[in-house]
């Protein structure tokens, strides 16, 4: 019984950090149409630099925070000066995204260390839940609860807002939002800022569960992609459904045939590249 | 002037044991594997139009297939090495159907995907792979008995086979089929109204150039006598993508430069600087921003407007 | 006789608007028909339709009698359907002779040789030379697309599709973008085309069109509105309501 908590809990909390991470890459596949290969390396960064803020604020949240906005400002920068002139080649763009994985990938490398560092649970969560006897761990559950919450804050930002309501339509329409008037670099600069500083609030938010270790950034993108191709790109309520669904599949696969799980990873991208190329929930196809 | 070109390289070639030393030529041997791998590649993303990241699944596959069958079944090579391509090309004919549900950017994604999901099983399916260990204990085939220990044997016998794939690579480039696989590069619609089955033709190329891959593979485990998970890793891909993008995609000559220029690049640099990776990245970025064409196209055409100077 | 081409309760929607509504209509062998209406009225929806590159919400179409709905766009061609584009697609970087090369291999078994020489194929080329003095481009054989004027773009579009022989043409805007001479030279090519292709064409320039086709049919809004011979249709008072209305 104890076993099955865990692992449920372990898929929510994974769940909640793909989240974190893939509803940035979709947000920006859907808007800009960069495959964002650096994401997996953003999520990464965070990890570390919050590692490196909770040596000098030894608070979780603070680190959280900090980090992301210095991985928003990071993306910025680089959808700014970098991203933003290779505007029209899509290839280009990927290709420079993937150039700046590796360097980040061996930033990280050069700056904190090849080994892993684990990162230390909040204090006030390491008692675990107990429930009508039942065990369960606090600090998954509040990952799973930060997920929703993000959730939340994205579809009030892209429903409620006028930021949102130029998101989407940019989305569904480039040429008819550029003719409305709606100012799509700075358009662009913010969503890139939003992804990116998702992603890394979450590497460090993941950090009590993943730890931050060279090749997390390997581990985490395909994951990503996965749930972007599996939920539909441009889609919150895809990357929101399609994360949980790979945190399960993930977290149950590693635990009950170790071996197979990438194996398992493969099916649901497969059947749903089959049957619906736009994904559970996109409306275009990527 | 172009024949004798291609004759002093073929004079260069052929005679590299007997002007160079024992490292330069497994150098080159490196050169032409890595250069079988980028010139299939080039067949998808220059002419084909189609820009994969997840070329190493085909190398790494063929590699693992043939460790795996002289490991356990103790298999040798003439009977392993046929297996081990025609298992690496069937997978490519699946992914190719699932991969070419999109196009774009989508289909590199789900290329990735698909590469990163077989990378992940190199690291965990233990029992076949050896995980992290990789695959040694592994040996070179003796082809009509000749022994391919030696640094030079191999490198002729490496030769040989890119002779052939470039070679049979030239030749679909410049057939029927070639044209019409730029053309469904250019103007995928339009091929389609006139008669062209695009979809067909792209899973053609993709297929194919999957078996050259599996082909750089078997060559790459033959040098190496091992095979670690990396072959299957982004990096691997991305190299082969860089080779193609830094010496020119869509030309005949660009993936061998670009296959040169990587090797060189990652056996030098890696003496002074730690960090492949890094310079890797770097690269990818200085060549996307200022040399987007490539090395031959931009070679060409300064050589066209020299000879043009000259009228 | 059966229909070259025969459409039956076509329907098109786009998120809710609709843009081919019920649309049924029957082309002989050897006609040639004029389709027209103004902008938005759906009329290269409906050739997207027709070719495929479009698939259809519901409807039949028969070319020759057989359905085509859903053939792949590459299917269709090999059973006689050509088409020109209203926005050229042509081959930019290739020579004149190269795109029409490109046009009959797509029908040829050729296409699938991946091993010979495409030079060694000395017929294709004098063939599509052939085709390139059919519509008076073959002194430009060899320039690539890119160098040559609009005008003569349009007429290798044309080209392109009659290389093929197609049984049923379906020509999107011939004449658009076209000065005065051209319009009259792209009219005499299309009055030249043998009977043996049968000539759907949409266009704007009724002035010239209307010399070209015996019947006219007049879309709106995704419907045929009217139908008839040039004398019918610019009689009907429909006609001039739609054109006038807007």
């Amino acid at each position: 019984m104890q076993f099955w908590i865990i692992q449920t809990l372990n898929s929510l909390a994974l769940g909640g950090l793909l989240f974190l991470l893939s509803s940035g890459f979709s947000l920006i596949f859907g808007l800009m149409r960069i495959a964002n290969l650096t994401h997996g390396a953003l999520f990464m960064l965070g990890a570390y630099v919050g590692v490196s803020i909770l040596k000098v604020i030894p608070n979780l949240w603070v680190a959280a925070l900090l980090g992301g906005l210095a991985v928003a400002a990071f993306g910025g920068l680089l959808e700014r000066f970098i991203l933003r002139k290779l505007a029209g080649n899509s290839l280009g763009q990927v290709l420079v995204t993937l150039g700046f994985a590796f360097m980040i990938a061996d930033l990280c490398l050069i700056i904190w260390g090849g080994d892993p560092i684990p990162v230390p649970t909040p204090p006030e969560l390491r008692k675990p839940l107990v429930v009508a006897g039942v065990s369960f761990p606090t600090y998954r559950l509040v990952v799973v609860v930060i997920a929703i919450v993000a959730a939340i804050g994205l579809y009030l930002l892209m429903e409620r807002t006028r930021l949102g309501a130029m998101i989407r339509a940019g989305v569904d329409d480039m040429q008819m939002a550029r003719a409305v008037g709606i100012p799509v670099s700075k358009l662009f600069t913010i969503v890139f800022c939003l992804g990116a500083g998702l992603a890394g609030a979450g590497g460090i938010i993941g950090g009590p569960i993943l730890s931050a270790y060279p090749g997390l950034d390997g581990e985490m993108l395909p994951l990503a992609l996965i749930v972007v191709i599996l939920g539909g790109v441009g889609s919150l309520v895809g990357a929101f459904v399609g994360s949980f669904i790979i945190g399960f599949i993930y977290t149950f696969g590693i635990a009950l045939m170790p071996d197979l799980a990438y194996v398992i990873l493969f099916l649901p991208m497969i059947f749903v590249i089959a049957f619906r190329p736009r994904g559970l929930f996109g409306r275009m196809t990527a | 002037m172009k024949a004798l070109g291609w004759i002093a390289l073929a004079a260069l070639a052929a005679g590299l044991p007997l002007y160079a030393g024992e490292f330069y030529v497994n150098l080159t041997s490196q050169i032409l594997i890595a250069a079988i791998f980028a010139a299939g590649l080039n067949l998808l993303v220059g002419y084909g139009g189609l820009s994969s990241l997840g070329h190493a699944s085909y190398l790494g596959v063929a590699a693992y297939s043939s460790a795996w069958l002289s490991l356990n079944l103790a298999m040798p090579h003439w009977a392993s090495a046929p297996i081990a391509l025609a298992f690496t090309t069937l997978m490519a004919c699946l992914f190719g159907v699932i991969a070419l549900r999109a196009t774009g950017l989508g289909f590199l994604m789900i290329t990735l995907a698909l590469s990163q999901v077989l990378w992940g099983l190199g690291y965990r399916w233990v029992s076949v792979t050896n995980g992290d260990n990789g695959l040694s204990g592994l040996t070179r085939p003796a082809p009509f008995g000749i022994n391919l220990d030696g640094a030079t044997p191999f490198y002729y016998f490496c030769l040989v086979v890119t002779v052939f794939a470039l070679w049979m690579i030239a030749r679909l480039v410049h057939s029927p089929f070639g044209a019409g696989l730029r053309g469904t590069r250019d103007q995928a619609r339009r091929m389609a109204a006139l008669g062209h089955n695009v979809g067909l033709v792209r899973w053609l190329t993709f297929v194919y150039a999957g078996f050259w891959g599996a082909v750089a593979g078997l060559l790459y485990v033959y040098y190496h006598k091992y095979i670690h998970p990396t072959a299957l890793s982004l990096t691997s891909s991305a190299e082969g993508l860089l080779a193609v993008i830094a010496g020119g995609s869509g030309t005949l000559a660009g993936p061998v430069i670009g296959a040169a220029i990587v090797v060189l690049l990652k056996n030098y640099v890696s003496a002074f600087v730690e960090r492949w990776n890094f310079l890797l990245g770097l690269v990818f970025v200085l060549i996307v921003i200022f040399m987007p064409d490539g090395l031959v196209p931009g070679m060409k055409r300064l050589w066209l407007r020299w000879r043009g100077e000259r009228r | 006789m059966t229909p070259a081409l025969k459409i039956d309760g076509l329907r098109k929607s786009f998120g809710g608007l609709p843009a081919t509504n019920n649309v049924s209509l029957e082309v002989m062998p050897g006609e040639r028909r004029l389709i027209i209406g103004p902008n938005g009225a759906g009329k290269t929806t409906l050739f997207n339709l027709i070719t495929g590159d479009l698939p259809a919400d519901d409807g039949s179409i028969r070319v020759f009698g057989e359905e085509v709905r859903g053939m792949l766009p590459s299917q269709r061609a090999h059973r006689g359907l050509a088409r020109t584009y209203q926005i050229i697609t042509l081959f930019p970087k290739d020579t004149l002779e190269h795109n029409i090369a490109l046009s009959l291999l797509g029908l040829s078994k050729t296409r699938w040789n991946a091993f010979s020489p495409l030079a060694r194929y000395g017929h294709l080329y004098e063939e599509a030379r052939r085709v390139l003095a059919l519509v008076g481009l073959d002194a430009l054989a060899n320039r690539p697309v890119s160098e040559v004027s609009y005008g003569d773009r349009r007429r290798l579009e044309i080209a392109m599709a009659l290389a093929q022989k197609p049984r049923l043409l379906l020509l999107d805007e011939p004449l658009a973008g076209l000065s005065r001479e051209e319009r009259a030279s792209v009219k005499q090519l299309v009055s030249k085309i043998p009977r043996e292709t049968t000539v759907v064409m949409i266009e704007h320039d009724m002035d010239t069109a209307l010399d070209l086709a015996e019947t006219i049919t007049v879309l709106h809004y995704g419907s045929v509105i009217v139908e008839g011979t040039r004398a019918d249709v610019v009689a009907d008072p429909r006609t001039r309501e739609v054109y006038l209305g807007h």
